[in-house]
């Protein structure tokens, strides 16, 4: 079938012969948009979480055609290094990657717990921050969610009097 | 002429090992290489052991490519090490920028590739990258800076004592030039001996908290993980693996699966079946259609394998003795004794194991996450019957190590899948596979047992450990080497007795042999041993009512060693002002170890939630010598703190009628952010001036000092991870 949607600002119409297939292989393997990881396949690590509509999403377990007609951000939508999102200039601050594999799961994560909630609390991330990291660089990873909500918050502020 | 060159092949370099390129064949304007360090030393398997440097093992009879210049004057390093998390290229990368005076944002690394660049002959791992490398890579950055001097004098027609380098420019006498300009086009070049190294107090790189050299690339999601790698006209490949223990590959019904839509070949080798799709869930969905016929002898199960470790079963071998504490303890009434175990242990790193394979008539090439290039690259060559060099292995970055990419059978069957279609084809592990098929941490079973004197100070004390293997079995360390060392010294390590003025010690390592896989984990034995002799010596200064830390104390040697570990503990335990006293609920635990030459104590503090212990805060004291990069070791402390926190409160392999579970993380419970410390004090102590081991160190005491907190806190003495208090 075809499945019409649009990626990282992109529009794509794509002729997928199984509906059925995982979001996460349409990124990775016909798009080619290697930034969202396997991890697992059953939406237990989080490592290929990615926006759906804004919602954070765990692709490997996201069968393609829900994604029809929708807006799609992986990692590499998310910001560049001339003008990163304020989760990756966190990231980056913090120089929070280790081996780095789980790295975009969790900043999709982040970026969509801020975007709902730019002032999480420590339980606030706790509840809502659940991915998996092996190389635990979870001490950076919380300092850097705060940061990047300061940056958020900065950002709505001078958007609230440029406005 | 080869003699000699073999004969000049000495721990130093020398002008005549030297390979100089200018221009041709690579992207770079100069190519330098060495024929460095052939006939290395082969301390390979000692080196590995607790107290031993390992070597740097770079071995290879053709010239190998360590830097190019680049037409914009950056210079890229050819790492024959690994990066997987731990920060090697950046801290490679400050070594050679270092020597060569350029800045940080002049120089990259890449991973040397088989076919042209330096492989290491043992891995990467044991903690001893930037030890290993410390003085050859900074000798060879040295040498090529000097190179670059004489080229500038000869061209300018001046003595190179008035030249200077700095930023990657050669000035003096009213010239300057950037190195690339130095270099362009020139082939002919006069290599000098290799110069003094700059002294400590002139380091301008090294010791500072440079940025990771891979942060951007890691933050904006480049396709740099051998997960990520593809080729033109690429296919995907998918390996039937065993689900029981033992299963041993017989034959296949693979008439279902050929019949599959997608699918290109259903391949059978004498070892394995596997299948060759257009896409990934294509291949996974014609795998579920192959029907195995499998040869398992047993269902084995928990019980069996708990059975097995336990002390006095296996063969003992003993690795440390002083004194007569055996008899010492047998004939005491007031003797201590203590059982402690550990479970099998999962690597779980995020990136499954995997590989890229393009097999044509005469050569192949393997893009992979692998930790042992060269072994990759011999095993995969004598299966498709190729000449070694006739094999590039491309190494990625790692997404996770940890020991799990030591054995890579995975490169061997991504190429026979690609030799069998003729196309690249890209095969890696399911997460279940992962879970099923890994190389375990082994299980372990400890028994401790020590006499007390009258002053309430340790007069002997003995450990005895035993566990399935972690060195033996893998291929850095020859079949043969094992009747010679006898213990297995990956299952040992950390469980020697560390306390040198215990007049009577003795230790014994009993070797299991297990029907499932074992292999190294992070710290290989390091978390279990000091989790069990850890806490022992926290048992015997509460029965001889002492201050955990001073009784720690009173057992140090006046050496060397000695002194170290007792630097580090004596710093925790001020840092965190620690006291048995429970405060608001919260508890403290210390606990101690040197690994690998590098002491490391960890004071923590936990509270109980309910039943589950929360650990709040750690203050960790480490001494890895001189430290490269402190930000980075610092995130490898933290790193390791958690990771060994993980194993201790959670992690845990069981085996069920044949099979191991659980298969999926969640039911493999590991720690997620809300478990980790807020809080992590890490304290870098430089009690050498040349870098140590820094990676597995301080995972070691983790363990028994949250089991020592808890102690404080209940009263209870937890002496099986993971750590349960069950109903309270």
């Amino acid at each position: 079938m075809t499945i019409l949607l649009q990626v990282n600002g992109v529009d794509h119409a794509l002729e997928i012969a199984d509906e059925n297939m995982p979001l996460l292989w349409v990124v990775r393997d016909i798009l080619n948009l290697k930034g969202t990881k396997f991890g697992c396949g059953k939406a237990a690590c989080g490592a290929c979480t990615l926006h759906v509509d804004g919602e954070a999403v765990r692709s490997c377990s996201y069968a393609v055609k829900f994604a029809m007609n929708k807006k799609i951000t992986t990692i590499e939508g998310l910001g560049n290094e001339q003008n990163p999102h304020p989760v990756q200039k966190a990231w980056v601050e913090h120089v929070v990657p280790q081996c780095g594999y789980c790295q975009p799961g969790f900043m999709m994560a982040t970026a969509a717990l801020l975007s709902k909630n730019p002032n999480p609390s420590d339980e606030e991330i706790d509840k809502n921050i659940i991915n998996v990291c092996r190389c635990a660089t979870y001490y950076r990873m919380r300092k850097a969610i705060h940061r990047a909500g300061e940056l958020t918050r900065e950002n709505l502020t001078n958007e609230t009097t440029s406005s | 002429m080869k003699l000699q060159v073999a004969k000049m092949a000495e721990k130093k370099i020398s002008r005549r090992k030297f390979l100089v390129r200018g221009g041709l064949g690579t992207v770079g304007v100069l190519a330098v290489g060495t024929y460095l360090f052939r006939g290395v030393i082969r301390r390979g398997i000692a080196g590995a052991i607790n107290t031993a440097d390992t070597p740097y093992m770079g071995d290879t009879s053709s010239p190998i490519m360590w830097f190019e210049i680049l037409e914009n004057n950056t210079i890229v390093l050819h790492s024959p090490k690994v990066e997987m998390g731990q920060g090697t290229f950046t801290g490679l990368a400050q070594l050679v920028a270092e020597e060569l005076e350029i800045s940080m944002e002049q120089i990259s690394v890449v991973h040397a590739q088989s076919v042209s660049g330096n492989m290491d002959g043992f891995a990467t791992g044991g903690s001893t990258s930037l030890s290993a490398l410390w003085v050859p890579i900074r000798e060879l950055a040295a040498t090529m800076r000097e190179m670059l001097k004489i080229k500038a004098a000869e061209k300018w027609g001046v003595n190179t004592d008035g030249l200077e380098v700095s930023d990657g420019f050669v000035t003096g006498g009213g010239n300057s030039m950037t190195y690339a300009e130095v270099a362009e086009g020139e082939t002919e070049w006069e290599i000098p001996d290799v110069p003094e190294l700059k002294p400590i107090k002139d380091f301008k790189l090294i010791g500072k908290p440079v940025a990771r050299v891979d942060l951007q690339d890691k933050v904006f999601g480049a396709p740099i993980f051998g997960m990520d790698a593809s080729m033109p006209e690429m296919l995907y490949g998918s390996v039937v693996r065993p689900s029981k223990i033992g299963a041993k590959y017989k034959d296949a019904d693979i008439s279902k699966a050929e019949k599959m839509p997608g699918v290109v070949k259903v391949v059978k080798e004498k070892d394995f079946v596997g299948v060759v799709a257009r896409s990934f869930i294509e291949a996974e969905n014609a795998k579920a259609a192959i029907e195995v016929d499998w040869q398992t002898d047993k269902n084995w199960q928990t019980s069996d394998i708990k059975s097995m470790i336990e002390v006095g079963k296996g063969e003992p071998f003993v690795i440390q003795k002083e004194g007569n504490p055996k008899s010492m303890i047998e004939n005491d009434d007031t003797k201590i004794v203590s059982v402690y175990w550990s479970p099998i242990g999962a690597h779980a790193q995020l990136e499954p194991n995997g590989a890229l394979a393009h097999v044509e008539e005469e050569s192949a090439t393997i893009i992979m996450s692998t930790q042992v290039v060269k072994i990759s690259r011999d095993e995969i060559a004598e299966r498709l019957d190729l000449d070694a060099d006739q094999v590039n292995i491309i190494p990625t970055f790692l997404g996770g190590g940890f020991g799990r990419r030591l054995h890579t059978p995975n490169g061997i069957q991504a190429a026979l899948l690609s030799k069998a279609v003729g196309k690249p084809v890209k095969c890696f592990f399911t997460r279940k596979e992962e879970f099923q098929n890994d190389t375990f941490r082994p299980p372990t079973h400890h028994v401790l047992k020590a006499k007390l004197n009258k002053e309430g100070l340790i007069e002997a004390i003995e450990h005895n450990v035993s566990s399935g293997d972690v060195a033996f079995g893998s291929p850095m360390v020859p079949g043969i080497a094992e009747p010679i060392l006898g213990a297995d010294l990956g299952a040992w390590r950390g469980g020697m007795v560390q306390y040198g003025a215990i007049p009577n010690f003795r230790a014994v390592s009993w070797r299991v042999k297990l029907p499932f896989a074992t292999s190294w984990w992070r710290s290989l034995g390091l978390l279990a041993n000091t989790f069990a002799i850890e806490s022992f010596i926290d048992e015997l200064a509460v029965k001889a009512k002492k201050n955990p830390v001073e009784f720690r104390l009173a057992h140090l040697q006046d050496d060397e060693r000695g002194k170290r570990l007792a630097s580090v503990i004596r710093t925790a335990a001020d840092k965190a002002k620690y006291s048995d006293e429970i405060v608001e609920g919260r508890a403290m635990g210390v606990a101690a170890s040197t690994d690998a030459n590098t002491p490391c104590a960890h004071v923590v503090e936990v509270s109980i939630d309910k039943k589950n212990i929360r650990l709040h805060k750690v203050t960790c004291a480490m001494d890895p010598g001189l430290v490269v990069n402190p930000d980075q070791v610092r995130a490898q402390c933290e790193g390791a703190i958690i990771m060994g926190m993980s194993a201790t409160l959670f992690e845990k392999m069981e085996v069920e009628n044949g099979e191991l579970t659980p298969t999926i993380y969640g039911p493999y419970q590991m720690a997620l952010m809300k478990h980790a410390p807020k809080e992590i004090d890490v304290i870098l102590l430089e009690g050498a001036d040349a870098p140590g081991a820094v990676g597995e160190p301080p995972m070691g005491p983790i363990g028994a000092a949250i089991a020592n907190a808890v102690f404080r806190l209940t009263g209870r003495r937890l002496r099986e991870m993971p750590l349960q208090l069950g109903s309270v």
